[in-house]
């Protein structure tokens, strides 16, 4: 909404500058987002009169002007302009002057002829033939203004109003409206103001003779009113008309257009206007649109209507849709005669819903479609009329049409000042409270207050108290601590993503955060199976686009997307981790399982599967996660088949990693190694042990034996290491694999692994045969797996 | 045998102070106090000596002798220091090197300013507390006095899964979730991920994420909401920040307001950062409305309460001064390394 400053001050004075003007507006509640002093961008720009005319000496497109700027000479000015003539009052821009757009004048020579300025165009100026209708855009602006010679331009053209840009919330459309803002700008500054009541004088005829309207839906069509215009003189609307228009962002067109422009940026409701010879029959009727009926709006579209539509008819189609915008054939042309204003008050969800499907949302939809107040119907249509003889574009015809359908009574809101106070936690006397009440018209009974009709917000007694808390000023209310305590706590869950999430930091891997949402095209792109359960995703019906139409069912995507981006930003390595979250539509559920994940991803520097293992080795550590064990996954389809695992607790999977396959690396187009592995943080979470408990440090030493170990390379080390555990037995302190080898050094097809065991009894001293009793234990049971010691 | 005596404490003594290291400093000793050494050798030859002269050379000899190991202990000091002096001298370092760094893992800057958030909040006795994002229309619009054709509906221009499911637009949803399931006195904050169907560019984002906060008991008022946020602000920015509650609009507030502090550019003069208003928006917050509370089960005659929420976005690209909000969700290290 843009409120000229000059229209404002028919209805309220206020003297503050602009910048305080919008502060102050702002905290009582009317978001100011900017204001623009008009013309500001000119400067040294005045009245001049072209005295005297010459050819230029040396070009036949030129001319040279002596003007009168009411300084001592006149000033020689050359110009290509073929419409100046001597006698001409235009806009001359004086040496060092300046034009909107930043454009600077200075004086020069032209084809070897002095010229101390310019004279400036409508164009030059920022304006449109629309602001002065009687200039041409192509040539020199010659001013019919009531002006004299020296005067700044900006004055003389009335380009001097402050346009403050405001920023109205969805529950106030009384504020889009220059006599809404004036209210509040008059409660803010403490300055009186009177709501007008528009008076038209006694008309000719009666429009009941030329005019009937019916309104067949009245839950849509809450008032409908109308008055009639004959013998219209279309004409351009006078300059102080024009000049509000355009400083509210409307463009003028003629008296007629402009007066119902003004008349809705005035109070706020939508106004329209018929050329009457086109009302078919003589007969309005407000009705549903029929199946199949069409309109050719005034934009020049056609629209196919929906029966749930309603549309203003007359005795035979359409000829405006109700409140959103009129048939191309009910405008008001150069021929118009006769002219009926509607002032109609529409329901806002129907007005809403029929712009929307129209896709058609205007000026007139986006107000009727908060709620207007029918009430305001009949102001607005007698300021139009009043405009009308004031701007002596037509003659008024006697009588209204008002078909009143509206059934809004007024709503009584209890009134407790010490409520009010004991909800803001504030002292505000209630005299205060009621006058702030009082200036926004509201009316009081005993122990109840009646907001306007127009406030239909206003509905609960905190509603009340917020328009007393505006008008105080929020920032008078104190601020106080909460009393009370209450019990905060971060649960064992949220404590335990947390240890998640520092122990992958700790080890060097860094946070990201990804879209929920991926393109199905994703799952093919890891390789998922066509068959897989995880392509039945979440979807969403109105994408941005395909890339963010599904939910995803699996964070893998979402990671291979981070790495592909690093990669092909050329960052040499990356190791990233992400507690994301995968959204499962679950049968018979109407919101899918939303379940945390962490998701880890790799490339680059020397880290291999067992890099990533480690890694999740040690989380589980962290995590108290005891007895879990690994086996090699060799057909999931994301993964390397030799180079991937799953690990579970109990038979439960906690999750899987794992070396990415190169075909899958190839979609992405990543030219190396990758790894990823997920673990659903439900299942860790699950699986955590019983709390640690302290163990005594140990008092005795301990025996140290290394065994070098030859076997088949297929044979998974897990079951080497499972069976010296099981023959060592509780002596065992630990067990490490110090190295592998696989080469020349070992038959073809077995590989070398050698361990260090560390032995230690709690209670004694383990003597060497105990220990060497032990280690020869494990070698039997070894060789019967077909281990050997190694040579 | 005293004139022998005296050579040898001279000798000695000569020797040690030319000796230049600790096995020059040895061997002296060996030959002198050794076994097989000079002094040693004249005390074994004593037995010849009279037993008047016996004890007056004894004692030449005890001196001789402590002399020497006085003057050998300074002697092994002094030269130890030597070395160590020359040893330090030797293993100087050119500490202008550059360090040899671990890999550091970093937490996204997201994550960063929702814990700092987080932490101020639990200091004020708040829980933390979850929703789905994937949400029932009911709780993100309708139990927010949004009701179905509401017009702010459309300005919040919202995914939908089915006529009833969508993503949820705002975190706000939680605190109907929160109201139904425990009963006042109630203080939780839920911070979340929402969804708007926005393109994509440096200020807009179809996924972004929200921390929603709400407090109900007895007896709760503005007052205390605006307490309340400035804590938190004050904590988040310092304690020079300047605040103002402006009036603003949300359906499920009333008095509803958007909390500004004032730029911290040119603090209220109004520059480029702060687009000349010299105030920049941190949060929206306003009293819990009292159709969203008896929605809830919860008497708005007995209880009141405040909520807020905050976009985490802004906060955190005031917070490192980033100005493209593309930067979160392409996760590139070069961005991520830099918190």
């Amino acid at each position: 909404m843009n409120l000229s400053m000059k229209w404002l001050s028919d209805y309220v004075q206020v003297d503050v500058s602009p910048r305080q003007f919008s502060e102050a507006m702002t905290m009582s509640g009317s978001k100011v987002e900017g204001y623009e002093i008009e013309g500001s961008e000119i400067s040294n720009v005045v009245v001049g009169k072209i005295l005297n005319i010459e050819k230029h000496p040396d070009a036949d497109s030129l001319v040279v002007c002596q003007v009168d700027v009411g300084e001592e000479a006149p000033l020689q000015i050359v110009t290509g302009a073929t419409n100046v003539f001597e006698g001409a009052l235009v806009p001359v821009a004086k040496h060092k002057s300046k034009l909107p757009g930043g454009k600077e004048i200075k004086k020069g020579k032209l084809r070897g002829v002095e010229s101390n300025g310019m004279l400036c165009s409508l164009g030059e100026l920022g304006l449109t033939a629309n602001d002065f209708p009687y200039a041409i855009e192509d040539g020199i602006f010659i001013l019919e203004e009531d002006c004299r010679i020296g005067q700044d331009i900006q004055s003389a053209i009335g380009l001097d109003d402050t346009c403050v840009e405001f920023e109205i919330t969805s529950n106030r459309p009384d504020c889009l409206s220059v006599l809404g803002l004036a209210r509040e700008a008059a409660i803010t500054f403490d300055k009186p103001f009177q709501m007008p009541s528009p008076t038209v004088g006694k008309g000719i005829g009666n429009i009941h003779d030329d005019l009937k309207v019916t309104v067949e839906n009245p839950q849509l069509c809450l008032r409908y009113t109308a008055r009639m215009v004959k013998n219209v003189r279309i004409a351009p609307s006078p300059r102080w008309m024009r000049e509000r228009l355009r400083a509210s962002g409307v463009r003028p067109i003629n008296n007629i257009v402009d007066i119902t422009n003004y008349v809705m940026l005035e109070y706020g409701h939508p106004m329209h206007a018929f050329d009457y010879k086109y009302v078919k029959g003589g007969q309005i009727v407000v009705r549903n649109a029929r199946e199949g009926e069409t309109i050719m709006t005034l934009d020049g579209v056609e629209r196919s209507l929906t029966p749930d539509m309603l549309v203003i008819a007359d005795a035979e189609k359409p000829s405006a849709v109700a409140g959103v915008m009129g048939g191309e054939y009910s405008g008001i042309m150069e021929d118009t005669d006769t002219v009926i204003f509607e002032g109609a008050c529409f329901f806002g969800p129907s007005v809403r819903i029929t712009a929307k499907k129209l896709g058609m949302r205007t000026e007139s939809s986006s107000r009727f479609e908060k709620g207007l107040d029918p009430n305001t119907c009949m102001s607005a249509i007698q300021r139009a009329c009043q405009l009308v003889e004031e701007l002596d574009a037509g003659d008024v015809v006697e009588g209204i049409i008002d078909v009143n359908n509206s059934t809004i009574s007024p709503r009584r809101i209890p009134f407790d000042a010490g409520w009010i106070n004991r909800f803001l936690g504030t002292d505000i006397p209630e005299e205060q409270m009621r006058a702030i009440l009082t200036r926004l018209e509201c009316r009081f009974e005993p122990g109840v207050v009646i907001p306007p009709s127009f406030r239909a917000d206003l509905e609960d007694k905190a509603d009340i108290a917020e328009e007393v808390a505006r008008f105080y000023g929020y920032n008078n209310i104190p601020s106080t601590v909460l009393r009370g305590t209450a019990e905060a706590t971060v649960t064992p869950r949220q404590q335990f993503e947390r240890t998640i999430s520092d122990t992958m930091l700790a080890q060097g891997l860094s946070e990201v955060v990804t879209y929920s949402f991926i393109s199905p095209k994703y799952y093919d792109k890891i390789r998922l199976p066509k068959e897989s359960p995880l392509r039945r995703s979440v979807t969403i019906l109105n994408p941005l686009g395909e890339d963010t139409s599904i939910m995803r069912t699996t964070t893998l995507p979402s990671m291979m997307e981070v790495l592909t981006r690093n990669y092909n930003n050329r960052n040499p390595q990356a190791g990233l981790f992400e507690i994301a979250t995968e959204y499962h539509p679950v049968e018979g559920q109407e919101l899918p399982d939303e379940t945390a994940n962490l998701t880890i991803g790799m490339y680059g520097g020397d880290c291999d599967f067992f890099t990533l293992k480690g890694m999740i080795e040690n989380l589980l550590h962290v995590l108290n996660i005891p007895d879990w064990e690994v086996t090699a996954e060799t057909g999931d389809p994301t993964f390397h088949p030799g180079r991937c695992a799953v690990i579970t607790c109990g038979g439960e999977t906690l999750g899987i990693l794992g070396e990415v396959h190169p075909k899958v690396c190839e979609n992405y187009g990543i030219g190396c190694r990758c790894l990823l592995a997920r673990l659903p943080v439900a299942a860790l979470f699950d699986h955590v042990g019983a709390p640690r408990q302290y163990r005594a440090l140990p008092r005795f030493p301990a025996s140290t034996r290394d065994l070098a170990l030859v076997c088949d390379d297929s044979l998974p080390a897990l079951s080497i290491e499972k069976a010296i555990r099981k023959a060592v037995g509780g002596i065992l302190e630990s067990l490490e694999l110090f190295d592998l080898y696989k080469g020349a050094q070992v038959p073809e097809g077995k590989k070398s692994l050698a361990y260090t065991l560390v032995m230690r009894a709690p209670d004694r001293t383990l003597t060497d045969e105990e220990a060497d009793k032990a280690i020869a234990k494990a070698l039997r049971i070894l060789e019967g797996m077909g281990v050997t010691l190694r040579a | 045998m005293k004139e022998a005596l005296q050579a040898i404490l001279t000798k000695a003594q000569e020797q040690l102070r030319a000796a230049g290291d600790l096995k020059a400093l040895d061997e002296i000793r060996v030959a002198v106090l050794g076994k097989k050494g000079e002094l040693t050798g004249i005390l074994k030859s004593m037995g010849k000596l009279s037993p008047e002269e016996r004890p007056v050379i004894g004692q030449l000899a005890n001196e001789v002798r402590s002399q020497i190991e006085a003057l050998l202990e300074e002697r092994i000091a002094e030269v130890k220091e030597e070395e160590l002096s020359r040893r330090l001298q030797a293993e100087q370092l050119d500490v202008t090197l550059p360090g040899q760094r671990r890999p550091l893992g970093k937490k996204h800057p997201l994550t960063q300013v929702l814990d700092e958030v987080k932490e101020i909040f639990l200091g004020m006795g708040f829980s933390v507390v979850q929703g789905p994002e994937v949400e029932l229309d009911y709780y993100n619009f309708e139990a927010l006095n949004l009701p179905k054709d509401h017009p702010a509906r459309d300005t919040q221009d919202t995914f939908y899964i089915t006529d009833r499911v969508l993503l949820r637009t705002q975190t706000s949803g939680v605190q109907v979730r929160v109201m139904e399931k425990q009963k006042p006195p109630i203080r939780a904050i839920s911070p979340g991920r929402v969804y708007r169907s926005d393109a994509v560019d440096a200020t807009h984002s179809p996924l972004f994420h929200q921390i929603e906060g709400l407090v109900v008991d007895k007896g709760v008022t503005m007052a205390d909401l605006k307490g309340t946020l400035e804590i938190f602000v004050k904590h988040l920015y310092g304690n020079d920040t300047v605040v103002r509650f402006r009036p603003h609009h949300f359906p499920f507030t009333e008095p509803s307001a958007e909390m500004d502090a004032q730029c911290f550019a040119c603090h209220g003069e109004g520059c480029r950062l702060c687009k000349g208003e010299g105030w920049i928006e941190i949060l929206g917050c306003g009293m819990v409305h009292p159709k969203v509370l008896r929605g809830c089960g919860i008497d708005p005659e007995e209880y009141s309460g405040f909520a807020f929420g905050i976009g985490l976005e802004r906060i955190v690209m005031r917070n490192f001064n980033i100005d493209d909000l593309r930067l979160f969700y392409e996760n590139d290290l070069r961005f991520l390394s830099q918190f």
